[in-house]
């Protein structure tokens, strides 16, 4: 937000020495940026300054000749051409001292049981301002904690009272519960009453704030100190979008994961899911060795060779969480005629419509710092807050773009944060979401269009063709909300950055025929004269549902490999890291299943198609092998190994045998796939390195090397290597303050925390400065297609099905994770009260849901905002046959001492929506 | 020439006398291991983890000793009590790397880990130099009889609630309005 639109340079003088920084920054980012140490507690470089903590004071003098100077806090100092200003000067540093020094006064005697010790930023700055030792001997103020759920510990004592929290959590992120209370030295950081943090960023607190206040409380049961992680730059395989993230590994566990600074994609944050939800790596249930249909054990190369042995009469299904290596090598086994795509029919249909949409070259699909950017957006069916949880979180800062409009005619810079909330009060950009219920964004939307399903798409197509009369009209009661949609047309088109949003989690195609419809009209209207394509985000399921759809034939999808299984078109399966009954109706899959001879599972953890295949084969976790993924924009990154898999898990290119390194792997993929051509470049230059050189995976004082494995053998065994990548399973190599081209976790002199990352940065929130590595994969075409003609009712009626998601729950295997599963509820059909009443249901009862081949079990989740006609299911981790359910279903209470309603004993209590029908 | 001459013989003369003395002299030799010599208090050996004086284990897994330790010879893993204790679930140094520094004493917080005067360490078996906290505990305090953490620290465990601990004024009452 900080990132100011004019990059003039200006000279200013630190210290006799003279700087070229950015005019209209402030002086703390300026000083910052320049690399040089000035100690700070409530900037940050995402959400600006307030000017409360005092610590980052200066001196700043009048002209050459002042020799005395004001003492002025740089964090609220804009640069000015010329400014004289100094850090070492005796009186500031004094200044700085002394405000450390109350700072500390009631700070706890906690460092050794602190879980931010080693990486706490108000270590880092008592040191550098100088104080160690408490004078004051009055007694110390003390606080009780609270219990704020299973992601985050509270620890009030050592509270420093910078208000970070507070502006993140409800500023930035829209959390309604938390903040501050009480008043003077009283000042205490907490809920109203105790309880789990709602807001689905609450683990970026432990970021957040300088000190230990909030910790992980995960990482806290298997705690392990920064300098003892061994860490690589990974990528988050929890949805879509692609986040950078820092895993940790200590004793053979993944421990934790931390945000890994992205300019462009995740910035500063994380999602819940993301930073909670790797857990189940560490799973018992892991699948260790290979195994046949009864459960014994083969030895890894028997199995490899029977793999092999049956890929010659094999169909194969690939995966959107695995891989392009897993899924290329698969795609070569099999050949690419019998290589399927893995997804829902709902969902394929969604993938092949958003990658035609993808290379139309009157669309851009802006980046996640992009979207911040927007100032119009539209949002299409998709509930962004739980199927790509931090797009949810930028497009809350879009509507921030009217008060920075605002703040710019009266001439206050963006990064001061009170004042810019001051002068734009309420005034928002307009957000609208074209939805089927409440959603957790309702807070900054102008409006939400509530419908079904298709009538949401009947409205959206009305929309365009209200933008440009060129797009088709619809016809018949298509205007329900006519106001409403006039009102949107114009500010879409009056918008200087508009954005459409979809997906695929809504599982409506005609959702992103309809948002390619609005953002083509939009184009139209700006007339033809060469202009910037429009803003379209697409989003895609799971972590490489995009790279998936690249490598697989257009005609080959989920459901006609079934088809061609169940006619018995091909002997064998071979399904890589997918769970088919999550994917297609039970009874499809059952029927295919049956008419195979052999079928083999690659997965990482049992599901219900491990328990039908004839051979399982254990995969690498994604923290244990490297991988590249691409994202929602097209973007293909690469996951580096951070651990080693002890097991005979390996990753899945491995077991096909078709390539002896993972550079092959990607190398053949980018060669056999056209529009992988450009995957090769997301593998980063080292031949800089000296003596062709490693780089450490382990910080410089990762402790206990000669004694971790002390009890299994005094004698160490050699280091591991690492001949698949440029990094080190060892402290070996050039450490990341020489050469910082593949930066897991930051660190530099005198700075420990996260907050190090400004010495990676040419420039405050600008890219790190060597790069970040990554490559946009798809080309826009010549031309772009027409509109889309609107679908057709097909005149059936009873209550629409469209998928509910969760962030906690829906993905497959962060919802196998112990953190996650505190937060789940259970499988949940949500319906309006009218639904309700008429069908006799209470909230929380048991209901059978009836459609076209299966009946499933669910509680009711009766939700005042739903329109009558639709009913939105979300499966949990229950065995539940969504897709066997059709179009349209029929509801029915269901008798609650069934086993079936009785399996259902988690409840809905975890659920965080705002329009639950509370009976009373 | 003459003076070479001279004080060559004068110094080994010297040297004789010397060396002649010291016949009389009681001697240092020790005749160890019959006999024992005093060993100090802090003097650098054997590595033990101390109580405190209400008898719980002293350490509580901060992970200094392993950081501060300059051959890596000593690894942990922290884990918590139900009342927010912290404490080493193993605790492993390898006596064989150690070279007795005394790095890991000056670095720990709560006067846990500690160098005693015992030094008679040689083993057979290289393998039993690798010794765990069951046999790195002691039953007492070591060195330093009256430091116990948890009485200063701020963190809440059994027996000891917010504002009890040393220096520290009554939780505050957030609904209060009062200074």
């Amino acid at each position: 937000m900080t990132t100011m639109t004019e990059k003039t340079k200006v000279e200013i003088i630190i210290d006799d020495v003279a700087h070229q920084v950015n005019a209209g920054g402030n002086l703390l980012q300026e000083c910052l940026s320049l690399g040089l140490d000035l100690p700070y507690f409530c900037w940050h470089p995402c959400m600006g300054s307030v000017g409360a903590c005092r610590q980052c004071a200066v001196k700043q003098y009048r002209n050459e000749d002042d020799r005395d100077g004001l003492l002025t806090m740089a964090c609220m100092t804009p640069v000015q051409p010329g400014a004289r200003i100094s850090i070492a000067d005796p009186q500031a540093v004094d200044f700085r001292a002394g405000v450390i020094e109350s700072l500390m006064i009631s700070h706890p005697h906690d460092c050794p049981v602190c879980e931010e010790g080693g990486e706490c930023h108000l270590q880092d700055m008592t040191l550098m301002s100088g104080h160690n030792y408490r004078r004051y001997d009055k007694k110390k103020v003390t606080h009780r904690n609270q219990y704020l759920g299973p992601f985050i510990n509270h620890e009030m004592n050592r509270c420093i009272t910078c208000y970070r929290c507070v502006r993140f959590y409800s500023e930035y992120a829209g959390g309604v519960d938390l903040a501050a209370q009480a008043a003077h030295h009283h000042t205490y950081f907490g809920r109203h009453e105790e309880g789990a943090l709602e807001s689905e960023f609450s683990g970026n607190l432990v970021e957040v704030c300088p000190t230990g206040v909030f910790t992980d409380k995960v990482f806290s049961e298997r705690y392990s100190r920064k300098w003892d992680l061994q860490t690589a730059p990974s990528i988050c395989t929890g949805c879509g979008v692609g986040c950078n993230t820092a895993p940790g590994e200590r004793y053979g566990e993944l421990r934790r994961i931390v945000n890994r600074y992205h300019s462009e994609l995740n910035g500063y944050f994380l999602c819940d899911r993301g930073r909670f939800g790797t857990g189940y790596v560490n799973h018992a249930e892991r699948l260790q060795q290979p195994q046949d249909a009864e459960g014994k054990t083969l030895d890894a190369e028997t199995a490899a060779a029977r793999l092999r042995e049956i890929a010659g009469k094999a169909i194969a299904i690939g995966s959107p969480r695995a891989g392009n290596e897993a899924n290329h090598a698969l795609r070569r086994l099999v050949g690419e005629t019998n290589f399927h795509g893995g997804f829902s029919a709902a969902e394929q249909a969604c993938m092949d419509e958003i990658a035609a949409l993808a290379r139309d070259p009157a669309f851009h699909n802006p980046s996640v710092r992009e979207i911040e950017q927007a100032d119009a957006v539209l949002v299409l069916g998709e509930d962004v807050t739980n199927t790509a949880p931090r797009i949810a979180l930028a497009l809350r800062q879009s509507v921030r773009n009217r008060a920075y409009e605002l703040a710019d005619s009266a001439k206050i810079p963006h990064w001061q944060d009170a004042a810019v909330r001051e002068i734009a009060q309420r005034e928002r950009s307009p957000l609208y979401l074209f939805v089927n219920g409440a959603t957790r964004l309702d807070d900054v939307a102008e409006a939400n269009i509530i419908d079904t399903p298709s009538g949401l798409a009947r409205e959206a197509f009305a929309l365009a063709h209200r933008i440009h009369a060129d797009a088709p009209p619809v016809g018949g009661d298509g205007e329900g909300n006519a106001e409403q949609l006039a009102r949107i047309a114009e500010q879409l088109s009056a918008a200087k950055r508009p954005l459409i949003v979809a997906g695929a989690g809504s599982g409506q195609v005609e959702l992103i025929r309809a948002a390619g419809n609005i953002a083509r009209a939009l184009h139209k209207r700006r007339g033809n004269g060469g202009q910037k394509p429009v803003d379209l985000c697409l989003l895609t399921g799971e972590v490489n549902s995009m790279g998936l759809h690249l490598l697989t034939r257009p005609e080959n999808s989920l459901a006609a490999a079934l088809d061609k299984l169940a006619n018995g078109e091909a002997e064998n399966l071979i399904v890589l890291e997918n769970d088919l009954y999550r994917r297609a109706p039970h009874a499809r899959v059952d029927a295919a299943l049956n008419a195979v001879k052999t079928t083999v599972a690659l997965d990482l953890l049992p599901n219900r198609t491990t328990a039908r295949a004839d051979l399982v084969l254990p995969v690498a976790a994604f923290s244990e092998q490297q991988a590249t993924y691409v994202n929602y924009e097209g973007r293909a990154q690469l996951a580096w190994q951070v651990h080693r898999n002890h097991s005979a898990a390996r990753p899945a290119w491995q077991w096909t045998g078709e390539f002896a390194h993972f550079r092959e792997a990607l190398n053949d993929c980018a060669a056999s796939a056209p529009a992988m051509a450009r995957l090769a470049e997301v593998l980063p230059d080292t031949s800089h390195l000296p003596g062709g050189g490693k780089l450490p995976r382990q910080p410089e004082r990762y402790s206990g090397r000669t004694a971790m494995k002390a009890n299994l053998n005094v004698h160490e065994p050699k280091q591991a290597q690492d001949p698949d990548s440029a990094l080190a399973f060892s402290m070996e190599g050039v450490p990341a303050r020489r050469d910082a081209t593949l930066l897991a976790s930051p660190w530099a002199p005198q700075w420990n925390s996260n907050q190090s990352i400004s010495k990676f940065q040419d420039e405050i929130n600008g890219p790190l400065r060597q790069g970040h590595g990554g490559a946009l994969l798809l080309k826009r075409g010549a031309g772009g297609a027409g509109f889309h003609p609107v679908a057709e009712t097909d005149g059936t009626t009873g209550i629409e099905l469209a998928p509910a998601w969760q962030i906690f729950g829906s993905e497959e295997l962060s919802a196998r994770s112990e953190a996650i599963r505190r937060r789940m509820t259970d499988a949940y059909v949500a319906i309006s009260p009218e639904l309700a009443a008429g069908h006799g249901l209470s909230h929380g009862a048991a209901v059978n849901v009836r459609g076209e081949n299966a009946s499933v079990t669910v509680l009711a989740c009766v939700r005042g905002s739903m329109p009558a006609g639709v009913a939105t299911l979300h499966a949990s981790d229950r065995d539940i046959d969504f897709h066997g359910l059709g179009a349209r279903v029929s509801l029915a209470p269901a008798a609650g001492d069934t086993p079936a309603a009785q399996a259902l004993d988690r409840g809905l209590g975890e659920l965080i929506v705002s329009d639950l029908a509370r009976e009373g | 020439m003459f003076s070479l001459i001279r004080d060559t013989l004068l110094s080994q003369a010297v040297t004789l006398w010397r060396v002649f003395r010291k016949l009389f002299v009681k001697a240092d030799t020790v005749q160890y291991p019959e006999e024992r010599p005093y060993m100090f208090p802090r003097w650098r050996g054997r590595i033990i983890l101390s109580r405190d004086p209400d008898g719980e284990e002293r350490c509580v897994a901060c992970n200094l000793c392993a950081v501060a330790c300059p051959v890596d010879c000593i690894a942990l893993q922290k884990t918590e009590t139900e009342d927010g204790r912290w404490y080493p679930e193993f605790f492993r140094i390898n006596f064989s790397r150690c070279i007795m520094c005394g790095f890991c004493e000056e670095a720990c917080p709560t006067n846990a880990i500690q160098l005693t005067p015992d030094f008679e360490m040689a083993e057979y078996v290289r393998q039993d130099m690798v010794w765990e906290k069951e046999d790195l505990l002691i039953d007492g305090t070591g060195k330093y009889h009256d430091y116990n953490f948890y009485r200063v620290a701020g963190k809440q465990i059994a027996g000891k609630g917010k504002g009890e601990a040393l220096n520290e004024a009554e939780p505050v009452d957030v609904r209060s309005l009062l200074p």
